[in-house]
């Protein structure tokens, strides 16, 4: 084969330029504006040096600390839920004779809207006055309730959005993983006399072990980044209750305007998440390679 | 299992699933009504109600509303950072995959790809902000496609670098002995060999582009605003326009479900295969 050094350059240049530029240069310069502070003089901007300043406040700032914990909490509590339910509806779809293109059509519906308007569909429907969700409630018999506007519900409340929004996108990947399965393994347990039960128990469920290592993983980072539904339900309230780590960079370097110390926020965020994707690998290599 | 067990069982499946397919269409039935009944009819929760279609031409006709103008900008920016993106990657992929480059370069952006993907973009825009701010790039169509190419970028890499594997290496190497030039066995070798793949990988990353929201609020002002920052701010006007909101609403998820109604199959290859390859 020949091989030409300009067409080399020029095939993947590109994709090199892109990354250094706006990947890398961005990242560097977040670092340096963590140590400035940045006003913007005539359309341009004005670096003033400050050392250690915004990093050491960061461990004061109680936004910062909500935003952390909320996070966690909501990643953990969304993507446990949306794994279960995802994994029973697929394992659902995979046993149903007919049909199943229909269902998998219909389910992926929610992963195709912008977080945007999922959020702008459930703040109506949500709300206290003419929602539909203290509609079904009073026929229930319940009284109605601000869902979002309530610090013991908040937060629930936009876990269940997600839920909706995401436990499809876990159906879809298992799903898929399910298909993927040797059938002549399940032949074989049939002839061992296996029920339903020890076929999902000694069959299914290890032999999806990788793809629900992967799906998990997957949908954890993607967790992490929840910025869209938060902002168009609660704005992060009432008080912090709904504060998430990106809904805090955004407000502490747009809302405030204070260039600097959001860049020490996006820096510290990144530099954790880079440490919960270390962990997660590692977990991943331990227990993502069983049979 | 017996015949009849066998046939109770499918029953409830069908019977959980359906329940399933309820719960995810309820919400869409539901902002649709919403968006055809009048503000009146939507605060005093009636269930019946005449419809009408005054929110729909306020979102689009009226004066002040610049939803026609947030529509065009998403459709540019959609379609300008997708393409850019496919060019861009699958180049990349290509080049990667043949072109027999040392292995802390492949394997190096190949991980730095699957590193930023894994980055809150939040976490991005502040310094793309500042950046673009500098050289005049904020509030353009090229700066936010720019924004957005890059989001996509280490999906696309990922995604075209397994399509581009299946290329079979003496169907390239033939060419190459027939004398073609690398744009050509490209262009009449590589792309009609995974049109499939670019499809698949093309549809989802422009309604990847059309949903985003986190980075198009803070790159573009009133004249370049996409679709999601409109939305957004119907939420935040101090009298909120719920029927115009859900108007609004179901409108920008148009795009999306025409896409699915003509290629599912591509769209599902795409997501499995963006996410477990």
């Amino acid at each position: 084969m020949r091989h030409d050094r300009l067409w080399r350059a020029v095939t993947l240049g590109p994709t090199i330029g892109i990354f250094v530029a706006l990947t890398a240069l961005p990242i560097a310069t977040l670092v340096a504006m963590s140590f400035h502070d940045v006003t913007w003089v005539q359309g341009l901007p004005r670096w003033t040096y400050v050392g250690f300043k915004h990093l050491a406040a960061l461990p004061q700032d109680y936004l910062f600390r909500a935003g952390i914990v909320n996070t966690l909490i909501f990643a953990l509590s969304a993507v446990s839920a949306q794994m279960v339910l995802g994994f029973c509806l697929a394992l659902a779809s995979s046993k149903v004779a007919r049909g199943r293109v229909l269902y998998r059509a219909t389910f992926i519906l929610p992963i195709l809207v912008p977080g945007i308007v999922i959020g702008a569909i459930w703040k109506l429907m949500y709300n206290f006055d003419f929602g539909v969700i203290n509609q079904i409630g009073g026929l229930l018999g319940l009284a109605p309730r601000d869902w979002l506007g309530l610090k013991s519900t908040a937060l629930l409340s936009v876990i269940l959005v997600d839920c909706w929004h995401w436990t499809p996108f876990c159906f879809l990947l298992l799903l898929a993983g399910l298909e993927s399965q040797p059938q002549d393994i399940y032949e074989a347990g049939k002839v061992d006399g296996a029920g339903p039960w020890g076929e999902l128990r000694y069959l299914t469920v290890p032999l999806m072990i990788p793809t629900i290592v992967v799906t998990l993983i997957f949908r954890m980072i993607m967790a992490f980044k929840v910025f869209d539904e938060v902002y168009l339900l609660t704005g992060g309230g009432p008080g912090t209750a709904t504060e998430v780590i990106s809904f805090t960079i955004y407000r502490r370097f747009f809302t405030e305007d204070r260039v600097g110390y959001g860049s020490a926020i996006s820096i510290v965020t990144l530099l954790l998440i880079a440490a919960l994707i270390a962990l997660a690998m590692a977990a991943a290599r331990r227990w993502g390679r069983q049979p | 299992m017996r015949p009849a067990g066998r046939w109770r069982a499918e029953v409830m499946l069908h019977g959980a699933l359906i329940l399933a397919a309820v719960v995810v269409l309820f919400p869409f039935l539901w902002i649709t009504l919403a968006a055809f009944k009048t503000q009146i009819a939507l605060l005093s929760g009636a269930v019946t109600f005449t419809p009408v279609l005054s929110n729909f031409r306020d979102v689009l006709f009226s004066k002040t509303s610049e939803y026609v103008q947030n529509f065009l900008n998403s459709t540019i920016v959609g379609l300008g950072s997708t393409l850019g993106v496919l060019v861009v990657g699958t180049l990349g992929a290509w080049s990667l995959r043949r072109m027999r480059w040392p292995l802390p370069v492949s394997q190096g952006l190949l991980a730095w790809a699957i590193v930023f993907q894994m980055i809150p973009p939040i976490t991005m825009v502040g310094a793309w902000y500042v950046m673009f701010r500098t050289v005049g790039l904020y509030n353009t169509y090229a700066g936010l496609m720019l924004a957005h190419l890059t989001l996509n970028l280490p999906l696309v890499l990922w995604m075209m670098s397994v399509f581009v594997a299946q290329v079979p290496v003496e169907l390239e190497e033939a060419a190459r002995i027939d004398g073609a030039s690398t744009p050509g066995l490209l262009w009449r070798v590589v792309v009609p060999v995974i049109r499939p793949g670019l499809t698949a990988c093309g549809l989802l990353v422009f309604i990847l582009s059309w949903n985003e929201f986190a980075v198009a609020l803070n790159l573009t002002a009133k004249q370049t605003a996409t679709v999601p920052v409109a939305i957004a701010k119907y939420a935040q006007e101090f009298e909120i326009q719920y029927t115009q909101m859900a108007a609004s609403a179901v409108l920008s998820i148009v795009p999306a479900l025409i896409l699915l109604l003509i290629g599912q199959r591509h769209i599902v290859r795409g997501l499995t295969i963006g996410a477990i390859k």
